[in-house]
């Protein structure tokens, strides 16, 4: 095995080691039930120094957007500013309880309502709840609020959710999850819902739609108001997918473009880290007609004259006092207690340090750096929208004129043997052969930038030269090429230990 | 600040590339009439400034390094050794995203297969994906999942009243468009044998916590009885379990369980006000295929050495869209990452230890409660590191005193969720609760009910 390779933490376990150092009993003790304790316990038996080197060493073995360029499309990898893990970890925050009393955790429901106003007012919503942990919580919570909405009006025969086909697959998955149906509505020839196409689908069983805009293939809806017209005309709702927030922060409000319903990433949009592939945050904004079917609870403002908790505030007379409420037609709790609090403490931080002009320049930097490397890379790699201006991401393909046998998967992992960007998303949206999905986000600099076209150029030239070193790419990573197709058939899950 | 590394003439030499005059021609698209909108929020901040506003906020706020914690209900004050916090800090681990290209996220992928190979180990389950938001969405998913092994004929799910109510609340929120009939926690003196005869040809699932919500152990073998019963019209049992109390008592592996999930929190997680956290799911083989969310599977690379790879994806969202298992997309990977550190820190014998401390302790704290004048315990029953006592003073009264007067944070009123239960206290008790803080607990309680006595009398007079 090459050195590179880590051991799994069993396999340094000896034992009588141990990594922790604990209190004696200082009570007295209690007899334990016998027919309920347990014999053995098969967990590893570390040192501290092992299992932080174990550890460490793994963290070498990943990309992060601390390491270089991240361009993954569709999930903007934007730069984790760190004065956020500062306040996430202040003990004031990190060391409440959730069923702590409200008049003793009053810091972090004014964070909290807060945060519900800055998102209003971003985007033009007239209410939020924080309450989802990620975009596709989110979205399931959108579903269920149009539903609700139209079962309250006694609307009971719409069952349908259109979704165009360049949607993210959370879409029809969360739709399916609340009992809908899914009708897929196509592309027309300049990336934008077929018009044509949509028309016939609108009718009296529509609940909504559900529409990312900028799309997945990076561009801006170019008839949104129409589409928007079109559905509630039918008296459907429209559902924005959050997901591109970034690329018309503080240039546009999806409310006043049409919008009835939208979740927020935090962990995209407001620079909240990734971490692996989460925790993230998905708050969701409704219009005023259905603020009261929001899942919650939600934190509400009340000045102490109203204040109907019964608890003197002697502190801060003056203060107004927060409280959780459930709104009251509310789809229910999606999930135990009130949202993933250590995230929105980082947004919060975020949009705080930037103000207006910073948000703005957030989105312009976002979709000058995307539109950049689309016209630096437009004559390297097909781009089959590339006549328009894109917005925070495009798609390329991975398809380059006189190198039949590469493939987007060969070009995405040449690039990790040079070794200054993580491959861009490849293999969606669906609706592109061969799509190499790009994001650079706001956070990369010029330098970067053409770093990355030098590089992607290099690889298209090779790709005609050498087709093998991407065929045989990655060479220079602490693993070569995985089988897939073995992990599925021959399911190794967990690690068991060697018969002796 | 907004971290744009572009200066002035980057800006225009970009520009000049794109071909066009100013950004805002890129925005050409969004409809004229409502680009750049009035927009209102505060004057930015620098650095130093929000600090100072956070620090200030955080500090309005209660903490558990300032007060004793006696509240669990779900979300728990346990120890998190330091190097959980410098690990989970390696911005290689939280900067990265999902490991969608495995060559360079073998971090990620290692230690999700390594805190599922501990998740098994602790709950004697043969597979574990690599987590859910929460222990109540992984309950919702644990039922969504039932159904699916029934073929969406089984439409009856069998739930003990003494699960976590917000749990029950998020399956029914979830399921609400599935058509299930949801039995057994409308009447809260269900116990395992009466959900028994709730069980009949049409039921997909059995759900049971263990300890339940009110800290209550159950015997294996009565828990092994309700099992068989589910097995024999071939409904699932699952269980929902504290993964510290699996350090110390018989995994549900043990007595029947065919699912164990809960909430992972207690693994190095700290509270949050509520999250993030980890919903850990861990089920029999025979289910593997059928679990919901994220899985690391271990594999060979083109040089013949190990690895690891996210497996089994045909099962997900972003293949197989509306007929996926379920809509989730993520998991909740940076906490798993910390309760796998959290649980080889720990290791076979550290985890055993919490567990003893905290069964220990809780046992002190009942003890001396029920010796209280006015107080009882509302149980007769094994538990954990957590019991329901009965209080001669509403709850609310009680709390409020503890916590102005003698800065301690008492334990959940139980009839906010059990009207049956009205004035009695969830109290619990773990490794972080010194004899100290216990005894003055103790002594809290004495005396705010005898001054309170006092006060009446005199009033009568």
């Amino acid at each position: 095995m090459s050195e590179k390779v880590e051991s799994l933490i069993f396999e340094i376990s000896s034992p009588g080691r141990t990594a922790v150092s604990l209190p004696t009993c200082d009570v007295p003790e209690t007899e334990l039930p016998s027919d309920l304790t347990r014999d053995d316990l098969p967990l590893p038996e570390v040192s501290e120094v092992d299992l932080i080197r174990h550890y460490i060493r793994l963290s070498q073995l990943n990309w992060g957007v601390d390491v270089g360029m991240y361009p993954l499309g569709s999930c903007t990898m934007k730069y984790n500013p760190k004065v956020n893990e500062v306040a996430t970890r202040l003990p004031g925050f990190a060391r409440t309880h959730p069923y702590q009393d409200h008049c003793s955790v009053q810091g972090n429901l004014q964070l909290m309502y807060r945060l519900q106003e800055y998102l209003q007012e971003i985007s033009g919503f007239a209410a939020v709840t924080l309450h989802p942990s990620a975009g596709a919580h989110g979205e399931f919570t959108g579903i269920l609020v149009m539903h609700a909405y139209h079962q309250a009006n006694g609307d009971t025969k719409r069952t349908k959710i259109l979704i165009p086909d360049s949607a993210h697959g959370t879409n029809p998955a969360s739709t399916t999850m609340s009992g809908l149906q899914v009708v897929e509505i196509p592309s027309d020839e300049r990336g934008n819902v077929d018009l044509a196409a949509l028309k016939v689908q609108c009718d009296d069983t529509v609940v909504g739609l559900m529409l990312t805009n900028p799309n997945t293939l990076g561009l801006f809806e170019e008839h949104l108001l129409a589409v928007t017209d079109l559905i509630h005309g039918c008296g459907g709702l429209v559902y924005g997918d959050g997901a591109n927030l970034n690329a018309i922060l503080g240039v546009a409000k999806p409310a006043t473009l049409g919008f009835d319903v939208m979740h927020f990433n935090l962990h995209k949009t407001f620079s909240t880290p990734h971490g692996g592939g989460g925790p993230g945050s998905g708050p969701v904004g409704v219009s005023a007609r259905l603020a009261k079917f929001l899942p919650g609870p939600v934190v509400a403002e009340e000045t102490e004259s109203e204040c109907a908790c019964g608890h003197a505030h002697p502190d801060h007379d003056d203060e107004p006092c927060y409280h959780l409420v459930m709104p009251e037609a509310s789809v229910g709790r999606l999930k135990a207690f009130y949202g993933n609090f250590g995230v929105l403490v980082r947004a919060y931080t975020y949009i705080r340090m930037l103000g207006v002009e910073g948000l703005r320049e957030v989105a312009e930097s976002a979709v000058l750096n995307a539109n950049y490397l689309q016209a630096r890379l437009k004559d390297v790699y097909p781009i089959p929208y590339g006549d328009r201006i894109c917005m925070h991401e495009f798609v390329a393909q991975g398809e380059i004129e006189g190198a039949p046998d590469v493939h987007a998967l060969d070009v995405a992992k040449r690039l990790m043997d040079l070794g200054h960007s993580h491959p861009p998303t490849i293999y969606f949206p669906l609706i592109v052969p061969e799509a190499l999905m790009i994001e650079p986000t706001e956070t990369e600099s010029k330098e970067t930038l053409d770093q990355f076209v030098a590089d992607l150029s290099q690889i298209a030239e090779e790709a005609r030269t050498n087709p093998e070193l991407l065929h045989e790419a990655p060479r220079d990573t602490p693993v070569g090429r995985l089988d897939e197709v073995r992990a599925a058939r021959q399911t190794v899950l967990r690690w068991v230990p060697p018969a002796s | 600040m907004s971290y744009v590394p572009h200066t002035a003439a980057d800006r225009r030499a970009m520009l000049a590339e794109i071909g066009v005059e100013s950004v805002e021609d890129l925005f050409c698209d969004v409809p004229q009439q409502h680009r750049y909108p009035e927009l209102s929020l505060p004057e930015p901040l620098s650095e130093i400034e929000i600090l100072a506003e956070l620090r200030d906020m955080s500090e309005q706020n209660a903490d558990l390094d300032h007060f004793f914690c006696f509240l669990g209900a779900g979300a728990y004050n346990h120890f998190v050794p330091s190097v959980v916090d410098h690990v989970i800090s390696r911005s290689e681990f939280y900067t990265a995203y999902t490991p969608y290209q495995p060559e360079v996220s073998q971090g990620t992928l290692q230690s999700i297969f390594e805190y599922q190979s501990m998740i098994c180990a602790l709950t004697g389950m043969d597979a574990a994906n690599a987590s859910h938001y929460d222990g109540a969405t992984a309950l919702a998913e644990a039922v969504i999942m039932a159904l699916n092994v029934g073929r969406h004929k089984k439409k009856r799910v069998v739930l003990s009243p003494s699960i976590h109510p917000e749990y029950r609340e998020v399956v029914r929120t979830y399921t609400q468009g599935m058509g299930l009939t949801i039995v057994g926690d409308d009447d809260p003196a269900n116990d395992l044998q009466a959900l028994q005869t709730l069980i009949d040809r049409d039921t997909c699932c059995v759900v049971v916590q263990n300890p339940d919500f009110f800290g209550r152990l159950s015997r294996p073998a009565e828990t092994q009885t309700l099992a068989d019963a589910a097995h024999a019209v071939k409904a699932l049992l699952v269980v929902v379990a504290d993964p510290i109390s699996c350090g110390l008592f018989k995994p549900p592996g043990d007595y029947g369980a065919d699912v164990v999930l809960g909430e992972g929190q207690a693994l190095g997680n700290a509270l949050n006000f509520g999250g993030p956290y980890l919903g850990y799911f861990a089920c029999r083989e025979a289910y593997a295929r059928k679990m919901a969310g994220r899985l690391v599977g271990e594999t060979v690379d083109s040089r013949g050495q190990r690895g690891y790879v996210m497996t089994l994806v045909a099962r997900e969202q972003h293949i197989r869209r509306e007929r996926a298992t379920s809509n989730i997309c993520t998991n909740q990977a940076l906490n798993a990452l910390a309760a796998g550190v959290y649980l080889a820190a720990m290791g076979k014998r550290g985890l055993r230890q919490v567990a003893e401390l905290c069964y220990h302790k809780a046992h002190y704290a009942a003890q001396r409660i029920a010796a209280l004048p006015g107080f009882e315990l509302a149980d007769d029953a094994l538990f954990f590191k957590e019991f329901a006592v009965r209080c001669p003073l509403p709850v609310q009264t009680l709390n409020d005193e503890l916590l102005e007067e003698w800065g301690i944070i008492g334990g959940l009123d139980l009839g906010r969720f059990y009207p049956d239960r009205a004035g009695q206290m969830l109290l619990c008790v773990t490794e972080m609760n010194s004899r100290e803080e216990i005894d003055c607990l103790v002594e809290a309680l004495e005396e705010i009910v005898e001054t309170w006595e006092e006060r009446e009398e005199e009033h009568d007079e």
